[in-house]
């Protein structure tokens, strides 16, 4: 039997929400119980998912390790294969490959406050390793998430955002774009970056988990500069496209690195060694 | 390592050929009516050309085809089911008259394609391929073949690398066990090497590759990208003909329930090979695309996969469209 490092599993979908009028969660089992058995990924990893007959498409694995049996990913309907997913039911099938890449130093994290960042659809990429670490909740001091979307419609894992902000372990603030509310919404209304100056956690012994759209990064690395951040405490999480997800097929690379061997997880440290490429 | 070296007259070369192609799918260069070159399976021997310079097309095909099924499905709304192509029913190969540079080729291809997980797809053609290289005796002057480590008699890649004596027979030169068992099994074909010299095309060493990996350390940001690319149609021609780009895509296509996924050759001078859906693009115009053909060849393949991208054939000088000569430009890289 020859070792085919294309082949996808054949994953059944489980369960599907629909986080916002185009972006769905899908929960995956294995059809195989004997892969289910073998398979086994860590926070920050990712996988190529594919409908056949219309290709593959690359996310990070949405849910953490901690939740066995399973996998969720969270895609936006935007291209070809996204919406062919989008299009799938419960029961249907779907391929995934993976997991590839490297993945958040949670060990290296122990003892300290976590500050995790994400704007838009790009909580998905970080809904792993946020999971993982408060379902380690006693190995971490201090855990906030600031959330950001552009409206009220566009936040996605409403029903978790629920949960974290009712967690007394938890500090939770969420925020939409001005002009993105709704008349009950009780949340903060500012970009990213300035309600992160208004909130204005300590850098003090805390490591920021940050990922979003190319501009809520730019406006927010200062400010986490003024916080007192060290570029190596600082984490994040790059995406290129890919087709085969360990480093041959040769697009994802930044430079001579390879955002699907090296990364996709880098710190702010590495990144600045990287020329301007993602 | 001492390797045997024996004579083989014409006459008994083509008894030679008559013979693997027996057995053998034998993969031999001949020239086309428009004068190209090309490699075709099982020509007669009579088409075989033992005189040309470059083929149009590399035989990375071998091994790495242009469109190659990954696996197939079937696939009903819940019911998908994958079968694996068969790899071991690969036929045995002989590669016949390919070039130094070319035959060089096939360890880049294999630090790529097997630098971290092994590519079967490409490891178990690998496998099935014997390679009769042919020295250069003649050489124009887009070769730079000797400016990238390798030389027009070089051995590396062949299993048997002929040479062409000035009398019109051969040296065989037997470098690898697949070689000497050709050796083995015909051995009436073969006589004792005698003073006679081989002709060897001289190639000048236009840059040193060592020089060129150093200075591309510092390049990322050099006008030269730009200066040097304005001309360039992002064709992905270069890309095409060279026996070491190795850049694919993956793809689905179905017919009724039935599909396959497959690879197939890309390029990194298209616009789309980085496109993000979102529709940033990390190498949006040409210039920043160029930069990652030469990069990737000279610096991040001898950082990460050991081995140069290039083996100086000259091919993607001689098919652009618009005269962007590699080798020049990296002469002129050696020296920003």
């Amino acid at each position: 039997m020859s070792e085919n490092i294309y082949k996808p599993y054949l994953m059944e979908i489980d369960n599907i929400i629909e986080e916002t009028p185009d972006v769905r969660t899908f929960r995956l089992k294995f059809k195989n119980l004997e892969e289910a058995e073998n398979f086994s990924f860590k926070a920050g990893q990712f996988g190529e998912y594919s409908v056949f007959g219309e290709g593959e498409s690359t996310f990070c694995v949405a849910s953490s390790p901690t939740r066995k049996g399973y996998i969720e990913c969270t895609f936006r309907k935007a291209g070809r294969v996204t919406n062919a997913l989008a299009n799938l039911e419960i029961g249907d099938t779907v391929g995934f490959r993976g997991p590839y890449g490297n993945t958040f130093p949670i060990e290296e994290w122990e003892g300290k406050n976590l500050l995790y960042i994400a704007g838009g659809i790009a909580l998905p990429p970080m809904r792993c390793v946020i999971w993982n670490t408060i379902d380690l909740r006693e190995k971490y001091k201090d855990i906030t998430i600031l959330y950001g979307a552009r409206t009220v419609n566009d936040l996605v894992y409403k029903h978790e955002l629920d949960e974290w902000k009712n967690r007394p372990d938890i500090k939770l603030i969420t925020t939409v774009d001005p002009g993105g509310q709704t008349p009950d919404w009780k949340g903060e209304i500012g970009f990213v970056p300035t309600v992160l100056e208004k909130v204005s956690p300590s850098s003090d012994n805390t490591i920021a988990i940050l990922c979003g759209p190319p501009v809520m990064i730019k406006f927010t690395m200062p400010v986490l500069k003024k916080l007192g951040f060290q570029d190596k405490d600082i984490f994040t999480t790059l995406e290129n496209r890919m087709k085969c997800g360990f480093g041959k097929c040769g697009r994802c690379n930044v430079g001579k690195v390879f955002v699907c061997k090296d990364g996709p997880v880098f710190s702010y440290e590495q990144i600045l060694e990287l020329p301007e490429e993602y | 390592m001492e390797t045997t070296r024996k004579l083989i007259r014409k006459h008994s070369l083509e008894l030679l050929y008559k013979k693997l192609s027996a057995s053998n799918k034998v993969y031999a260069p001949v020239t086309a009516t428009d004068k190209q070159v090309e490699y075709k399976y099982n020509p007669p021997f009579s088409d075989v050309t033992f005189d040309h310079i470059r083929s149009t097309l590399s035989v990375k095909n071998l091994v790495f085809p242009k469109v190659e099924n990954l696996f197939i499905f079937s696939n009903s709304k819940t019911e998908s089911s994958i079968t694996d192509v068969n790899l071991n029913l690969l036929p045995n190969v002989v590669l016949w008259g390919s070039h130094p540079c070319d035959n060089a080729a096939f360890d880049i291809l294999r630090s790529i394609f097997c630098w971290d997980i092994n590519d079967e797809f490409f490891s178990k053609r690998l496998e099935k391929v014997t390679v009769i290289g042919l020295a250069c005796h003649t050489s124009d002057d887009y070769c730079f073949c000797t400016s990238t480590g390798n030389a027009p008699n070089s051995v590396k890649g062949s299993d048997i690398l002929l040479s062409k004596l000035s009398g019109g027979d051969y040296i065989a030169e037997f470098i690898t066990a697949k070689g000497s068992s050709i050796l083995a099994s015909s051995p009436e074909l073969f006589e004792n090497e005698t003073e006679e010299k081989a002709v060897i095309a001289v190639v000048n060493t236009k840059f040193s590759h060592e020089q060129v990996t150093e200075k591309l350390q510092t390049a990322f940001e050099h006008p030269f990208w730009v200066e040097n690319s304005l001309r360039c149609i992002g064709c992905g021609a270069c890309t095409y003909v060279c026996p070491t780009c190795a850049c694919f895509d993956i793809q689905d296509e179905t017919k009724g329930k039935e599909g396959r996924r497959y690879r197939s050759w890309d390029s990194c001078g298209f616009g789309l090979f980085t496109l993000h859906t979102s529709g940033h693009n990390p190498r949006h115009v040409q210039s920043q695309r160029w930069r990652q053909r030469i990069m990737h060849k000279f610096s991040y393949m001898p950082d990460r996969n050991e081995s140069l991208g290039c083996v100086g054939c000259g091919r993607c000088s001689s098919a652009c469209p618009v005269d962007m000569n590699i080798s020049e430009q990296l002469e002129a890289l050696q020296n920003i």
